[in-house]
This record gives structure tokens, C-alpha cells and sequence, in this order.
């Protein structure tokens, strides 16, 4: 806990629809108490902008306690930020110095068209989960809870994936552009557990498949979970893999092919 | 006007297999000719949607987030109550609902809390049936905590993200539901008015928040899962874009508004650490099971925590309730916080915090078992203040956190508009005055699963034959004209001031006078206060850029806007409640150890605001709260 306070310069990109084309802009944030987030750093410029009648800067936000993934944008050509763990609405501006200059800039990903300044439409990743990413049990059919156990380990991998906020910061670190983390994440979650079982490798086809048309290829660079604010495993990649392969040959079997 | 809250007849615990059986049916075949449409897609609106889905009907569900993954529900993390008994530790149903009913300060509806506690049952199924990570003992049994001060361990929940893991489920769900062509997602798409005809919910109108596009839909049917109003007190452990207005633009079209000063301030937040803050962050208040709760007794004391010894501690939870201590329920624990600070004995360089201390369960039970406990809690809390709790207490203090009022409905949750429905949070029927820890994504999946697909057969039935409204009709094309006309407006103030400027205005005078505490001095300041504001508002108003794109400023205008409203009618709600209860305590209205006092003589009540037009204030209603089976009992916690 510090009262001190910064001063910093800032390049920020804007852009004023999809079709707009980009430019840097550069903007000073005066007198920014360190105990400040990232994004009420940005909540500050904005309100000095809206002062000199200028246009404010759209970026995404919504809960900002690092739950939601709604926010994520590039800070000094890194995807939340230089800290580990963290979606940029934890970062806090006592992890930069007086006098910093920061470059803002949104995802880039060929996935993730900029609709306005630092926001991007992320919509493929929801393709990704329509595409296969639940269990079918409609409301009413469940059985009593207890009645499969689930071992603590099993049940903990589970919801190591399941921590993935979906704000698609793997996409945007990796080189390729690849989908993988996500997709990798949620498989993981279902695919691992007993309830998951029946559909694992209709699953597994679909999302992969799907994934597919929106995101690049992955070539095992690690970027992905480097960026991540959960830190989700590169691990979940291999499983990814290794069920994709074996759906191919479960789903021709399953359908009757030999 | 009497309000038919529909309660079943019969024994409580028959009235809902009862009224199953009594509600009319939609045959599975008539069923796809019917259309409904879902507002927000949180845990209640995504459960809704999918359910709906899967029973047959024909779904629209709007959400004016990038994804439905996106919904507050989000945020929950310490866990759900479901009466399962699996501890073998005496809960049942019945312990549940009287819990619930007790928690509530006897301002809720008997019927409605018994359906609640058990459905819980049927939710935790639901859900581990979809997949949810439950936390799990080492047999792979499901593993549960006592939690907010229950007596029984019956909260079910996901590492400390339970409201992530269920919202995930509830939304998984419903995207098997869009890609079986039953639901149609529209995201990004922020619902500005409702549409009636002849006094019956048909439609509502949306502005695509990408284009500005204004488009009208219409359906049989409209269930509004909006959420809560905690955000009209700026600073709230809300999500920067959570808001009222779907549910106040309902109530500007005759649904009733209930209860609006019963918020809930929740003990366990970080204080504000300056002026830009935007949001409180919560922390569970599981920490509160091994954190001792003090200040200094000194208000100028300067030394460090780890300095002051014992004697000049004022452990004042302890003290004052011996048999609870630290324990005490949320409202009693966010008082005596308040009475402290505002005693000058507040810690933090603003003074606005109190310590919340781990070093005695340390010291008890070693830094290895705290940390397991807590790990995830102290992380965030170094994370955001850059103090680390393990060497030096936490600094905690109250922040709005749920809001128990909302869209009155009855026991099929259909709003005073026929044909309108509102779940979860939106409505005001289940937590009475004061919502227990953990019931909240339980009440939220409870309608969107349970209750909701069943009773809205109920009104679907005689429309038989019918078609929806054609959004040509001219009440469609008022509506959206509307809508244009109040965008323009906004954009066309030209003042000075931006919408976060007047939010954050609002948020002091709600805060300050329909706080914690509130007195009759203080609520009528506060209208006062508030229609001066909002005056300024409508004249002062700064909106930048353009309608037809994305424009964050534009959606907060229409936002704040309609909080001023509200926060007018909070206001005027508290003042007409002359009983403390619950999340609302009057100052004027305590026991002699200062603990809330009702009058059940003359509050036993629902009190429902019907609007009027915009000159004459609200009209109120009230339902009288029949108790057939628990006795009203003064809470003490001494």
C-alpha cells in the first residue's frame, strides 16, 4: 500500500469500426496512484478525454475482478500484461514505473476482428463450445449426485481446465493464432470425467473440427499458456491430440465402418 | 388493488407437487409453436433457456455481453446450497426453507422458500450431471462446507469458483440447445423496452450494441433474467455493466417493483484505495471461519498491525456476541464495521477498513493449513493491494453485494404484466429481507430449471392457435420509436459531464443515505438529493461519438439514467418501511443492544410499487406475508 503516484505515456490503438483502417495514438496519464488497476488507469484518460471533447477509448471490461474474461488487451506486445497469472484488470499500476511508455494494442488474431479501438469479436470461440462443448443431460434426467464418484484426482484435472475464462489471451500470444488452449481446456474438462464418457470423441471431432475454421495451427510454441491468467496447462493440448486421433477411428467404428 | 401472490392451497410441503399437477400443460407437439424470449443469460436466463429449449418451445435469448459466459453469475465463488444431507449432520428440506425464511427476517414468502430448498436437491444432480467440477472428498464423493454461519454443512462448490463452474454449465447447456436449433443466441444485444398490448407482455425492443441498430422481437412469452440492482451504488461488488434496465423499463410498463431497499451489504470487500476506483472486489466470507476481526482502540494509533498488542485491540465482533464472534450473519458483521469506522477507529490509509487477522490461525494451525484454505482468497488480495496476508491482516469492509428487491411476481414467477416473467435475481420472491450465503446461484438455477418450464405452460396453454404479435403492429413500431427518440436525447444533451461522473455522484448519495443504515432525515435528503442530481443529469449530460457504433458511453447514459429512478424509489421505499429488517436497518428502529427490530404488526408485508407516469410517484401495494408454519422470533446472535 503506497500513495505514490505516475505519470506515463501511453500508444494506444484506435480504430474506429472493422472496416476503419488503425493508427497509433498517443496519450499522456497524468498523476495515476500505483494502487490504480490497468483499467482504471484507462477509466482516467478516458474521463480527461471526454473533458477536451474528444472521443473516449472503447476497450472491454465488465467485472474486473479477473473472472468474467471479458477484458484482455496487449500491453508492450504482451497479451495481459507481463505478469504471470493475471488478466489485465488485476494488473495494477505499481508493476510499472514513473515515466513508462506503454503500447495498448487489441488481440490480434485473424479470428478476432477489432470492432471498435481495443474490442474484438471473439465469437468463434462460442462456435467452438456450440459445437460440442457440453454434456447432453437435459434438465429432469439427472441421477442422485453420489451416485458416481469421481476421484479427487480426476475430479481436480477436471477443474484445472475448467478454470479457463474463455478471454481468448492464447489465442492473441500465439504466432499461429491457434485455438488450442481453449479448445484443449474445455475437452479436458468434459473428456475427463465419467459423465463426459458417451460423447468424448463426437466431441472431440466437432470442437477440433471446428476450431479448425476459425484458428490457426498450432506448433507447440507454449505462448498460449505463457499468456494465460489461469494458467492453463499446455498438457491439455497433448490429450487434445491424442483423443482427436482416436475419434477418427471411434466415430467410423461407432457409425458401423470397419 | 390486491396482488394474487397464487400460492398454492394445501399442506406446505404438497403445494408444489400440487400446483405441478394443477398447472395446464402444453402438449410436446403444440409446444414448438410457441415463442419465448430470454433476457440475459446468467445462471437463471441460460438454465431458463436450455430447459425451454429442450421441452420444445421456441427460444430467443438476448444477452448484451460478447458471449453469455460473460453474465455476473459468474463471479459467485463460495458455493450452493442444496439440502442433500450427504453429511448426515440433521439437514433436510424443511431445515433449509427455515433457515432461508429465518435469514430472511421473516420478510419472505413461505410458499416460494420451501419450493426453493427442494428443488436445491435436484440442482446439485443437475449440475453434476452437466459436468461441474464439484469439489470432492478422496472416496470421489462430493465434499461440503458450512457456510455464512449455517449450522449444517450443505454448500456444494468449485475450488473458490463456484459461480464460474455452474454458469459454465448452465451455458454449455444451452449452446447444445443453439446447436440444436431450439435456442437462438443473440449476443450483444442490450433489451431497451418492453412491449405491451392491451396490459399483456408481447415483445421487446434491442439495440444492437455494435451497430446502434434498434429492432423489435416478439414472442408469446417474455422472461426477464436480468440480475440484481446493486450497481446503482457505483462502488458494488457488481460487474461494471450491470444494470436495471430492463427490469425498470418492465416496471415503467406496469410490473410491479418489490422491495427495493432490501439490498445486502456483503462484510468480507477490499476498501476503496482512491478516488478512480471503480469496483469493490469481494472476497468469500469463508475467511471469516479463521480471521479475527479488530481495530485499534486508538483512532490515532500509527503503529504497524503486527506492533499493537493485545490490550490495544479492540476485537469488537467478539466482544459484543461472544457465542458467534467473528460469525455473526452479514448484516450484523457490516454494521458494527460501519460503527467502528465511522467511529475514527478505521485502519488503512484512508481509514475506511478493518483488520481482518489470520496470525492466531497461523499460529494454531501452521501457515501450510491456512494457505491451503485461503490460497486463492490471499492471492487476489496481494494481487490488489499489494500486501501480502500472511505477514500483515487483511483490510476489509463492506461493499453492496445483492439486492434482494426486484420485479414482484407470483408463485408461477409471472410479473404483474401477463405473459412477462422475471427469474433469479430480477425478482424480488425468495430471500425476504436478507439472502443467506450460497442461496444465491441456488435461487437463480432454482427458476431457470425448476420452476419457470413448468409454470409458464401455465399462461402458453390458452394461447393455443395464436401468433405472436407482428412486429409491425403499431405498439412495436411506438416502442422502438421511443427507444430512437431516447437515444437521440442522450446524444444530443451536449453538457459537460460524463454518465461515470453522475454514476459516481448517485453512488455517494445511495451509499451515504440508503446504506447500511438509514433514517427518516437521511431518505428524505436523499429524494431530494437525488431528483437534483438527476436534474443535472438531463441537463448537463456528456455524450460523445456516434449511435451507430460501439459506444460504451451511450449504453451508461441509458443506464444511469434509470438509476436515478430507482435509487428515487429506494429511497422512498425505505422511508415508508418504518422496521428495521433484514439488509434494512432503520436507525429509528433497534433493540436496546442496537440489533434491527421489526414490527410485524404493521410490515408483515411485500411492498410492491406500481408505477404511475413520470409526475406522480409510485402507488404501493402491499401482499400480506401469511406465516402458517414458523413462528416469528426476534433474531439474536448475543
Amino acid at each position: 500500500m503506497s500513495a505514490n503516484t505516475l505519470n506515463l505515456t501511453l500508444q494506444i490503438w484506435r480504430q474506429e469500426g472493422p472496416n476503419a483502417a488503425g493508427r497509433f495514438e498517443t496519450h499522456e496519464a497524468r498523476n495515476i496512484p500505483d494502487d490504480a488497476s490497468f483499467l482504471e488507469m484507462l477509466d482516467v484518460v478516458n474521463e480527461g478525454l471526454i473533458q477536451e471533447g474528444k472521443v473516449p477509448i472503447e476497450f472491454p471490461h465488465d467485472c474486473r475482478e479477473g473472472i468474467c474474461g471479458t477484458c484482455g488487451v496487449m500491453i508492450n506486445g504482451r497479451a495481459h500484461g507481463q505478469e504471470r497469472g493475471t488478466a489485465t484488470c488485476q494488473l495494477h499500476m505499481r508493476k510499472f514505473s514513473d515515466g513508462d511508455t506503454i503500447a495498448i494494442e487489441p488481440w490480434r488474431a485473424a479470428a478476432f476482428p477489432v470492432v471498435k479501438d481495443l474490442v474484438v469479436d471473439r465469437s468463434p470461440l462460442d462456435a467452438v463450445i456450440e459445437a460440442g462443448g457440453f454434456i447432453t443431460a437435459p434438465t429432469g434426467t439427472a441421477a442422485d449426485a453420489n451416485e458416481t464418484p469421481i476421484p479427487k484426482e480426476a475430479a481436480d484435472s477436471a477443474m484445472d481446465a475448467a478454470a479457463c475464462i474463455g478471454c481468448g489471451a492464447c489465442v492473441a500470444a500465439c504466432p499461429n493464432s491457434a485455438g488450442q488452449l481453449f479448445t484443449s481446456a474445455k475437452l479436458w474438462h468434459l473428456n475427463s470425467l465419467p459423465q463426459g464418457q458417451p460423447e468424448r470423441f463426437k466431441r472431440t471431432e466437432a470442437m477440433v473440427e471446428t476450431m479448425e475454421q476459425f484458428f490457426g495451427s498450432c506448433t507447440n510454441h507454449g505462448e498460449c499458456s505463457e499468456a494465460c491468467p489461469k494458467e492453463i496447462s499446455l498438457d491439455f493440448i497433448a490429450y487434445m491430440n491424442r483423443d482427436y486421433i482416436k475419434s477418427k477411428r471411434v466415430n467410423r467404428k461407432l457409425a458401423g465402418q470397419r | 388493488m390486491v396482488l394474487d401472490s397464487k400460492v398454492p392451497e394445501g399442506p406446505l410441503a404438497d403445494k408444489w407437487d400440487n400446483h405441478k399437477f394443477d398447472v395446464k400443460l402444453v402438449n410436446p407437439a403444440n409446444k414448438r409453436k410457441f415463442k419465448v424470449l430470454v433476457v440475459g443469460t446468467g445462471l437463471a436466463g441460460a438454465s431458463a433457456a436450455a430447459t425451454l429449449g429442450e421441452l420444445g418451445y421456441e427460444v430467443e435469448a438476448f444477452t448484451f455481453h460478447d458471449s453469455p459466459r460473460r453474465a455476473h453469475s459468474i463471479a459467485a465463488q463460495g458455493g450452493i446450497n442444496g439440502a442433500k444431507n450427504y453429511r448426515n449432520d440433521g439437514d433436510s428440506v424443511y431445515r433449509l426453507f427455515y433457515d432461508t425464511i429465518k435469514g430472511g427476517d421473516y420478510r419472505g414468502r413461505e410458499a416460494n422458500t420451501y419450493r426453493l430448498a427442494q428443488v436445491s436437491v435436484d440442482i446439485i444432480d443437475q449440475m453434476a450431471a452437466q459436468g461441474v467440477p464439484f469439489a470432492r472428498e478422496y472416496g470421489g464423493l462430493l465434499a461440503n462446507r458450512s457456510f455464512g454461519g449455517a449450522q449444517v454443512s450443505r454448500t456444494f462448490y468449485a475450488r473458490g469458483q463456484t459461480g464460474q463452474q455452474l454458469l459454465l454449465g448452465a451455458y454449455q447447456q444451452m449452446m447444445g440447445q443453439v446447436n440444436a436449433g431450439k435456442v437462438k443466441l443473440h449476443t450483444r444485444m442490450e433489451m431497451l423496452d418492453l412491449v405491451t398490448k392491451d396490459g399483456e407482455a408481447v415483445g421487446i425492443v434491442c439495440r444492437n450494441l455494435l451497430t446502434g441498430e434498434i429492432t423489435s422481437h416478439s414472442g408469446h412469452a417474455v422472461v426477464l433474467a436480468t440480475g440484481g440492482y446493486g450497481n446503482v451504488y457505483y462502488l458494488s461488488t457488481n460487474a461494471m455493466a450491470c444494470n436495471v434496465t430492463a427490469a425498470w423499463r418492465a416496471h415503467r410498463k406496469g410490473a410491479h417493483f418489490a422491495n427495493p431497499c432490501y439490498t445486502q451489504i456483503h462484510p468480507t470487500c477490499i476498501p476503496a484505495a482512491d478516488e478512480f476506483q471503480s469496483k469493490l472486489t469481494l472476497m468469500s466470507e469463508s475467511l471469516r471461519n479463521d480471521g479475527r476481526i479488530w481495530v485499534p482502540r486508538d483512532p490515532d494509533e500509527r503503529r504497524a498491525a503486527a506492533d499493537i498488542p493485545e490490550a490495544d485491540r479492540y476485537y469488537y465482533l467478539e466482544e459484543k456476541y461472544p457465542a458467534f464472534g467473528n460469525l455473526v450473519p452479514r448484516d450484523v458483521a457490516s454494521r458494527n464495521a460501519k460503527t467502528v469506522v465511522d467511529q475514527g477507529l478505521g485502519v488503512g490509509p484512508l481509514k475506511n477498513g478493518v483488520y481482518l487477522d489470520f496470525a492466531a490461525a497461523i499460529e494454531r494451525d501452521g501457515l501450510d493449513k491456512v494457505w491451503e484454505r485461503y490460497s486463492n482468497l490471499m492471492e487476489m488480495y496481494e494481487r490488489i493491494t499489494g500486501e501480502d496476508p500472511r505477514e500483515t491482516p487483511m483490510r476489509i469492509y463492506p461493499a453492496i453485494h445483492y439486492t434482494m428487491g426486484g420485479l414482484w411476481v407470483d408463485y408461477n414467477l409471472m410479473t404483474s404484466i401477463p405473459s412477462l416473467y422475471a427469474c433469479g435475481e430480477a425478482n424480488f420472491s425468495d430471500h425476504g429481507a436478507n439472502r443467506l450465503g450460497a442461496s444465491a446461484l441456488m435461487q437463480g438455477l432454482a427458476d431457470g430449471y425448476f420452476v419457470l418450464p413448468y409454470t409458464i405452460g401455465d399462461s402458453l396453454a390458452g394461447k393455443l392457435g395464436t401468433d405472436p404479435v407482428s412486429t409491425d403492429d403499431p405498439v412495436f413500431q411506438q416502442a422502438e420509436q421511443d427507444v430512437r427518440d431516447r437515444t437521440q436525447t442522450f446524444m444530443s444533451i451536449n453538457g459537460t459531464r460524463s454518465p461515470d461522473y453522475f454514476h459516481r455522484e448517485l453512488g455517494k448519495l445511495v451509499w451515504n443515505y440508503i446504506g447500511m443504515e438509514r433514517d427518516k432525515n437521511g431518505l428524505e435528503k436523499a429524494i431530494s438529493e437525488i431528483r437534483a442530481l438527476r436534474e443535472e443529469f438531463w441537463k448537463d449530460l456528456r455524450v460523445l461519438g456516434n449511435a451507430d457504433t460501439l459506444n460504451s458511453s451511450l449504453e451508461k447514459a441509458g443506464r444511469v439514467a434509470d438509476f436515478f429512478e430507482l435509487a428515487e424509489l429506494m429511497a422512498r421505499d425505505a422511508l415508508d418501511r418504518e422496521e428495521s429488517c433484514g439488509g434494512h436497518f432503520r436507525s429509528e428502529s433497534q433493540t436496546e443492544g442496537g440489533e434491527a427490530l421489526r414490527n410485524d404488526d404493521d410490515f408483515a408485508h411485500v411492498s410492491a410499487w406500481a408505477w404511475n407516469d413520470e409526475n406522480t410517484p409510485q402507488t404501493k401495494h402491499a401482499e400480506e406475508l401469511i406465516f402458517e408454519n414458523v413462528e416469528l422470533t426476534q433474531r439474536s446472535y448475543k
